[in-house]
C-alpha cells in the first residue's frame, strides 16, 4: 500500500481546520488528520490537505501532469471523485455545489488543455462570488516556460479572473496552499483560487502535517461593520416616505436570509430581489415586489425608479439592475452594504457606506432602526408609498400570452415546473430566455433553491451545475432548467450523472432557437434571424429524447398543453437515474417586462410598446 | 487629470508585478511611472506607481489594488509632504568645443559625470521629473544620444514609517 491518505486514525484533541467553508453544511465534517508529521509524497499531501479541509466532493479528470495526485485519491476514503467529460462541466459543477452547499466546491484537471478548460467555468465563479478551488497539474518544474507538452501559464490565464492564484514550487508548501486557497476562496467576498502543482512536486517526497500557518499578511476581509454607519442608515430609513430594499446575491452568501426577512417585517419596507439574490426573501411574501432590471417586474423596476431611499444589501448596482446608469433611481439617497469595499460607490455614489458581512450589518441595522421607531414613537408611515405599489402590482403582473400559432407556452411549461416540483426542490438554468422566464415564473421561497449563472452569462451552465448541486444535496429534487442551445453546449456531462448517481432532471425548453438572441433579433435587427436556427425542430437534430436514453438517462417529450403536467409528474417519480424532458415550445414567445439595454429604467416596457413608466405622470 | 503617487507594500513573491500590472491596464490605467525595490523588511518589497488619473477612478483603482491578496498596504504619498527621486543616465554629444559647456550645465543642476570619451560623456542625475525634464532641455542642443530613467521613488517626509505599521 503507497498511499499515506486516510490510513492514519484520527488522533485526539486535535485543532479544527483553519477553513471549511463560510458556514458549515448539514453533515459532519471529516476530522482532519492530526498529529506529528508524516513522510509522504507531494500527491499524499495535496489529498491529506483536502481530506483534512473536509472536501467531501471533487469533480475532476486525470490527465498527464495531474496523474501523481490522483493515484491516492484512489485510496481516500474522505474525498469523493466525480470523474466528469469535460473539465468545463467540472467547474461549473464545483460551483453548483458550492451555491447549493454554501460550501467550497473544487475540481481539478491537468496541465494545458485542462486548465484552460476551467477558464469559463472560474471567469463565471469569479463575477458571481462562488467559493471554488481549482486544482491544476503543470508541467514539471525544469520545464516551464519551455513550451513542454501540454503546458500552459494557467496561472497568468486566470489572474484576471481569479480571486487568487498560486503556484506551489516546493512540496513542502502543498497543505499551506490548500488551506490559504480554501481560506480565501470562503471568506471575505467569496471566489475562485486556482492552485497550480507541477509533477515533481507532487513526484517528491516531503512532510506533511495539519494545519499549517497561515501567511496571508495582505488579506484582511472586514466583516463587522462600523456602527456609526449602520446608525446612519437607520435614521435614513426611519426617515424615507419610498424606500425599497434592493437585495443581491450577496445576502445568500452571508446566510442573511432570516435577518432580512426580520428586517424587511420590521420595517415594513418593499423588498425586491436581484437574480443572483432569488429565494433570499420569499416570494410569497406580501412585501416581495419582484426582480428588478431588464426582465424584472414593473414594480420591481418602477419601485427602484421612484424611491427616495435605496438600501442596497450585498448587491453591485449591475448594469442590468440598473439600466441606464445616469436615470437610475434619480431620487433616491443610496446605503450600500457589502464585504466589498470596492463595489460601494463603484458604478453609483453611496450616501452610507457600509463595509462588511450582511448577516452582522442587517443584525445592526435591526436594532438600530428599532432605537429609531422607539425615537420616533413608532414605525414610519409607507401606507401612501404601498398605495402605489400595490396598483403597479394590481396593474402589471407578471403574465404571458399563448403563442397565436397554438405552439405551447415556454413560460407555461416553467411555471407548472415550479408548482407541480415545489419550492424545496433546486432549480438551476442556463442562460437566455429559458433563464430569465425560470427567475419570473417559478416562485423561490428558501435561498440557494436558484442556481444560475448571473454576472458571466454563461450558456451551458445547468447540466453541470445541477450534478454538482446534486452531489451537494442528494436527498432534494434538482432541476434543470435549460435551453436548447445551452443543452447542447454541455449535455455530456448526463453520462456523468448516469454513472455516478446523481439523478437530475433536466427540462429542455426547447424552441429550436438561441431564443433570447433570437428575440433581439426580432425587436433590433428587424426580425433578419442570423444564424438562430439550431434546426432542433426543423431536422430534430439531435433528438433529444433519444439523445437522453443513449446517455442512460429516461428520455421524455412533451409538445403539447394537455401532456405537461402529466409529464412533469412522471419525471418526478424517476429516481433511479436521471430524466431529459424536451419541451418542444413555440420560438415567438419573448421575455417580457424588459428595459432595452442601455436605456433608462423609466422606458421599462410591460410588454411590447407598452410603459407604464413613461406614461404616467402623477407619480 | 492629476498626478498621483502611490507607495504599494507587497509581498516579495513571484508574479506579484504581474498582478498589479494587469490590474491596471485591464481597469484602464496608465501607469505612468513604476519603480520596485526591497524595504528594510525581508519579506516586503516596495512599489512606487505614478498614475495621471482623477479622484474617483483613483479611488476605485486602490480599493482593487487593496484587493490582490498579495498587496499588504497602499499609501499614497501628496508631494508637499513626501521626498520624491528619479534617477536619469543620458549620454550627451560633447566633444572639446562644448564639454566644458556641458560641464558647466551638469554642475549647475548638482549631477555629475560618470563617463566620458572624446564625443560624449554620461549624466547621472537625481531629482523630480521636473528638475530631470529641465535639465534634458539644457542638454538638448548638444545631442542627447541615449536616455534612460528610473521609476520614480518617495518616501514620505518626517519619522513615521509606512512599513513599520504594516508588519506585525
Amino acid at each position: 500500500m503507497t498511499s499515506a491518505t486516510s490510513r492514519q486514525a484520527p488522533a485526539q484533541g486535535e485543532t479544527p481546520s483553519p477553513s471549511t467553508g463560510p458556514r458549515p453544511g448539514p453533515r459532519p465534517k471529516p476530522t482532519p488528520p492530526g498529529g506529528a508529521p508524516v513522510r509522504v509524497t507531494g500527491a499524499q499531501s495535496l489529498v491529506r490537505s483536502l481530506e483534512a479541509v473536509g472536501c467531501e466532493v471533487v469533480f475532476g479528470i486525470p490527465g498527464g501532469t495531474i496523474l501523481p495526485a490522483y493515484d491516492p485519491l484512489l485510496d481516500s476514503t474522505k474525498v469523493r471523485h466525480v470523474l466528469v467529460r469535460h473539465e468545463q462541466g467540472a467547474g461549473h459543477a464545483a460551483t453548483g455545489y458550492a451555491q447549493a452547499t454554501g460550501k467550497v466546491g473544487v475540481c481539478m484537471a491537468t496541465s494545458g488543455p485542462g486548465a484552460t478548460n476551467l477558464v469559463t467555468p472560474l471567469a463565471d465563479a469569479n463575477m458571481d462570488s462562488v467559493p471554488v478551488v481549482a486544482i491544476t497539474g503543470q508541467q514539471s518544474r525544469a520545464l516551464i516556460g519551455t513550451d513542454a507538452f501540454q503546458e500552459a501559464d494557467i496561472c497568468g490565464i486566470t489572474m484576471p479572473i481569479t480571486k487568487h492564484n498560486f503556484l506551489v514550487t516546493e512540496p513542502a508548501d502543498i497543505p499551506r496552499a490548500i488551506a490559504e486557497a480554501f481560506h480565501i476562496a470562503s471568506t471575505g467576498r467569496p471566489g475562485p483560487v486556482l492552485v497550480d502543482i507541477p509533477k515533481d512536486v507532487l513526484q517528491e517526497t516531503t512532510t506533511f502535517s495539519w494545519p499549517p500557518e497561515l501567511r496571508l499578511p495582505g488579506y484582511r476581509p472586514t466583516t463587522r461593520p462600523h456602527s456609526k454607519q449602520v446608525r446612519e442608515a437607520a435614521k435614513l430609513i426611519s426617515g424615507a416616505q419610498r424606500p425599497v430594499l434592493y437585495v443581491g446575491g450577496g445576502v445568500i452568501k452571508a446566510d442573511a436570509h432570516a435577518e432580512l426577512l426580520a428586517l424587511a417585517e420590521l420595517t415594513g419596507i418593499p423588498v425586491v430581489t436581484t437574480l443572483m439574490a432569488r429565494g433570499a426573501f420569499p416570494d410569497s411574501h406580501p412585501q416581495h415586489v419582484g426582480m428588478p432590471g431588464m426582465h424584472g417586474s414593473v414594480t420591481a423596476v418602477a419601485a427602484m425608479q421612484r424611491a427616495d431611499l435605496l438600501v442596497a444589501l450585498g448587491a453591485r448596482f449591475d448594469d442590468r439592475v440598473t439600466g441606464q446608469l445616469a436615470t437610475f433611481a434619480p431620487d433616491a439617497a443610496i446605503v450600500h452594504a457589502d464585504i466589498d469595499p470596492a463595489e460601494i460607490s463603484k458604478n453609483r455614489r453611496a450616501d452610507v457606506p457600509i463595509v462588511g458581512d450582511c448577516k452582522e450589518i442587517i443584525a445592526e441595522l435591526i436594532e438600530a432602526a428599532r432605537a429609531e421607531h422607539e425615537t420616533a414613537g413608532g414605525k414610519p408611515d409607507l401606507s401612501e408609498w404601498w398605495t402605489q405599489l400595490d396598483s403597479w402590482r394590481d396593474t402589471f403582473p407578471l403574465g404571458y400570452d399563448w403563442p397565436a400559432d397554438g405552439t405551447l407556452s415556454p413560460q407555461h411549461v416553467i411555471e407548472r415546473i415550479g408548482a407541480l416540483v415545489g419550492p424545496d426542490a433546486l432549480y438551476t438554468a442556463g442562460v437566455g430566455q429559458h433563464q430569465m422566464w425560470a427567475a419570473q415564473f417559478i416562485r423561490y421561497e428558501n435561498p440557494r433553491s436558484w442556481i444560475n449563472s448571473g454576472g458571466l452569462g454563461t450558456m451551458g451552465f445547468a447540466v453541470p451545475a445541477a450534478m454538482g448541486a446534486k452531489a451537494g444535496a442528494p436527498d432534494k429534487q434538482v432541476w434543470a432548467i435549460d435551453g436548447d442551445g445551452c443543452f447542447q453546449m454541455t449535455n455530456q456531462e448526463l453520462a456523468t450523472c448516469a454513472i455516478e448517481g446523481l439523478p437530475i432532471k433536466v427540462a429542455v425548453i426547447n424552441n429550436g432557437n438561441l431564443g433570447m438572441v433570437r428575440q433581439w433579433q426580432n425587436l433590433f435587427y428587424g426580425e433578419r434571424y442570423s444564424q438562430t436556427d439550431l434546426g432542433t425542430h426543423k431536422h430534430r437534430i439531435p433528438d433529444f429524447k433519444l439523445l437522453a436514453e443513449a446517455y442512460g438517462c429516461a428520455g421524455l417529450r412533451c409538445e403539447s398543453r394537455d401532456q405537461v403536467d402529466e409529464i412533469i409528474k412522471q419525471a418526478i417519480e424517476i429516481n433511479d437515474r436521471p430524466v431529459v424532458i424536451d419541451f418542444v415550445v413555440g420560438k415567438d414567445a419573448q421575455v417580457w417586462p424588459m428595459v432595452t439595454a442601455g436605456k433608462s429604467n423609466d422606458e421599462i416596457q410591460a410588454a411590447r410598446g407598452i410603459r407604464p413608466l413613461f406614461d404616467e405622470d402623477d407619480v | 487629470m492629476t498626478r498621483h503617487t502611490l507607495s504599494v507594500l507587497v509581498e516579495d513573491k513571484p508574479g506579484v508585478l504581474a498582478r498589479v500590472a494587469g490590474l491596471f491596464s485591464r481597469r484602464g490605467f496608465n501607469i505612468e511611472s513604476l519603480a520596485v525595490g526591497r524595504t528594510e523588511h525581508p519579506d516586503i518589497s516596495r512599489m512606487t506607481i505614478v498614475v495621471s488619473v482623477d479622484e474617483l477612478p483613483l479611488e476605485q483603482v486602490t480599493k482593487q489594488l487593496n484587493k490582490l491578496v498579495n498587496i499588504i498596504k497602499i499609501v499614497e504619498l501628496e508631494t508637499s509632504a513626501s521626498v520624491q527621486r528619479q534617477l536619469l543616465l543620458v549620454k550627451v554629444r560633447a566633444d572639446a568645443t562644448v564639454r566644458s559647456q556641458v560641464l558647466e550645465t551638469v554642475q549647475l543642476f548638482r549631477a555629475k559625470v560618470v563617463d566620458v570619451s572624446p564625443e560624449a560623456v554620461t549624466v547621472e542625475a537625481t531629482g523630480t521629473s521636473e528638475k530631470l525634464d529641465a535639465l534634458l532641455r539644457m542638454l538638448e542642443p548638444y545631442g542627447l544620444r541615449e536616455i534612460v530613467q528610473s521609476g520614480m521613488v518617495a518616501i514620505g517626509r518626517g519619522a513615521r514609517s509606512i512599513t513599520a505599521t504594516a508588519v506585525r
